[in-house]
């Protein structure tokens, strides 16, 4: 390793750092455009359920944990259980089976 | 800070906790392997406190150790980060817009994937102190869980940081599920996407486009069509 870690890190910091910070700076008024406005406004729902499924199904050491973790999942926030208990009610079922199954 | 935004601040803090339960997971993994790339704790450390981002972060340890050009780290932060700014693009109207490009600054730095989905899913517009308490919780549990990896390796029992790693998804199911069920759009679009994640994850050709060009490109194509196909009455984004 011949370059400098440090530099290596700053410049990571940096690009990340335009990437985040430049468009909730530049867009600072209110969109008015209908369009515009809806194409921002569904973008955390495409976004995280793109980022969960499939994903969560090979995040665990069996199909079966990782399924039911899922199924759990979707049932307590659609009870509108809370952020916190919806995730470790995830955590919970997949140590449970995992030890049950010895996996 | 008032008493306003300590409330928000505090409510952020709270909904920090199963960010960071699931990013100590996922950091110790990242932890690990930047010990395997034979790069110290204070460097992976102080790397994580100021990105906390993972895929950058992994891709970046192969670019590191072998000493490539800093363009090419660049490069590489660029493609695979560039989702935070679509995300960066959603949240400018989910702030309010006399809210100060100081305030405007800190709250995009603090970006991630799980910070982006709590702060957007909050009611009405969001407080920026909000976003600063999850990341007070979150971003230590990222440097801490990326620390302990590199100190401690293969300690870890693998049983808990699998458990720990569904947290995150949890978290995205509790952010995503409950409008769902009120909103008959979005609920479609949310098996939509998942539908098209898994096409992309398991059809031969598209199973090699990365995450994150992945994530870009369903997002622009499905955000887009419902865009167009639904757009969103001024009300509506209210209740939300």
């Amino acid at each position: 390793m011949q370059n400098n870690i440090y530099i290596y890190i700053v410049i990571m910091v940096i690009v990340t750092t335009l990437i985040r910070v430049l468009p909730l700076t530049l867009i600072r008024k209110e969109i008015k455009n209908v369009t515009l406005r809806s194409f921002l406004y569904y973008i955390p729902y495409v976004t995280l359920a793109v980022m969960t499924f499939p994903a969560i199904l090979s995040a665990t050491g069996s199909p079966i944990s990782a399924w039911a973790a899922l199924a759990v999942a979707v049932i307590a926030a659609w009870l509108g259980k809370s952020l916190f208990f919806v995730s470790s009610a995830a955590c919970v079922v997949v140590f449970v089976l995992e030890l049950l199954l010895h996996v | 800070m008032n008493s306003y935004n300590l409330q928000n601040f505090r409510e952020g803090l709270r909904d920090g906790i199963p960010i960071a339960l699931g990013y100590l997971a996922v950091s110790f993994t990242l932890g690990i392997a930047t010990r395997n790339f034979g790069i110290h704790a204070l460097p992976a450390t102080i790397m994580s406190l100021t990105n906390f981002t993972s895929a950058g972060e992994f891709a970046a340890l192969g670019i590191i150790s072998v000493g490539a050009p800093y363009l090419e780290l660049a490069l590489s932060q660029l493609i695979i980060n560039l989702r935070y700014l679509l995300m960066s693009c959603a949240l400018s109207q989910k702030l309010s817009a006399e809210t100060s490009l100081f305030h405007r600054f800190w709250t995009g730095f603090f970006i991630t994937d799980e910070i982006f989905g709590v702060s957007s899913s909050r009611p009405g517009k969001l407080n920026p102190f909000y976003t600063y308490g999850t990341a007070a919780v979150a971003i230590p549990g990222w440097a801490l869980g990326t620390c302990l990896g590199v100190i401690l390796g293969t300690a870890l029992p693998a049983r808990i940081t699998r458990a720990l790693s569904v947290a995150l998804y949890g978290m995205f199911l509790a952010v995503i599920i409950p409008p769902a069920r009120k909103n008959k759009v979005i609920a479609g679009l949310v098996i939509a996407a998942m539908l098209c994640s898994s096409l992309f994850s398991y059809l031969p050709f598209l199973a090699d486009i990365s995450t994150g060009m992945k994530v870009i490109i369903l997002t622009i194509l499905l955000s887009g069509a419902a865009a167009i196909l639904f757009p969103v009455k001024e009300t509506e984004e209210n209740a939300k």
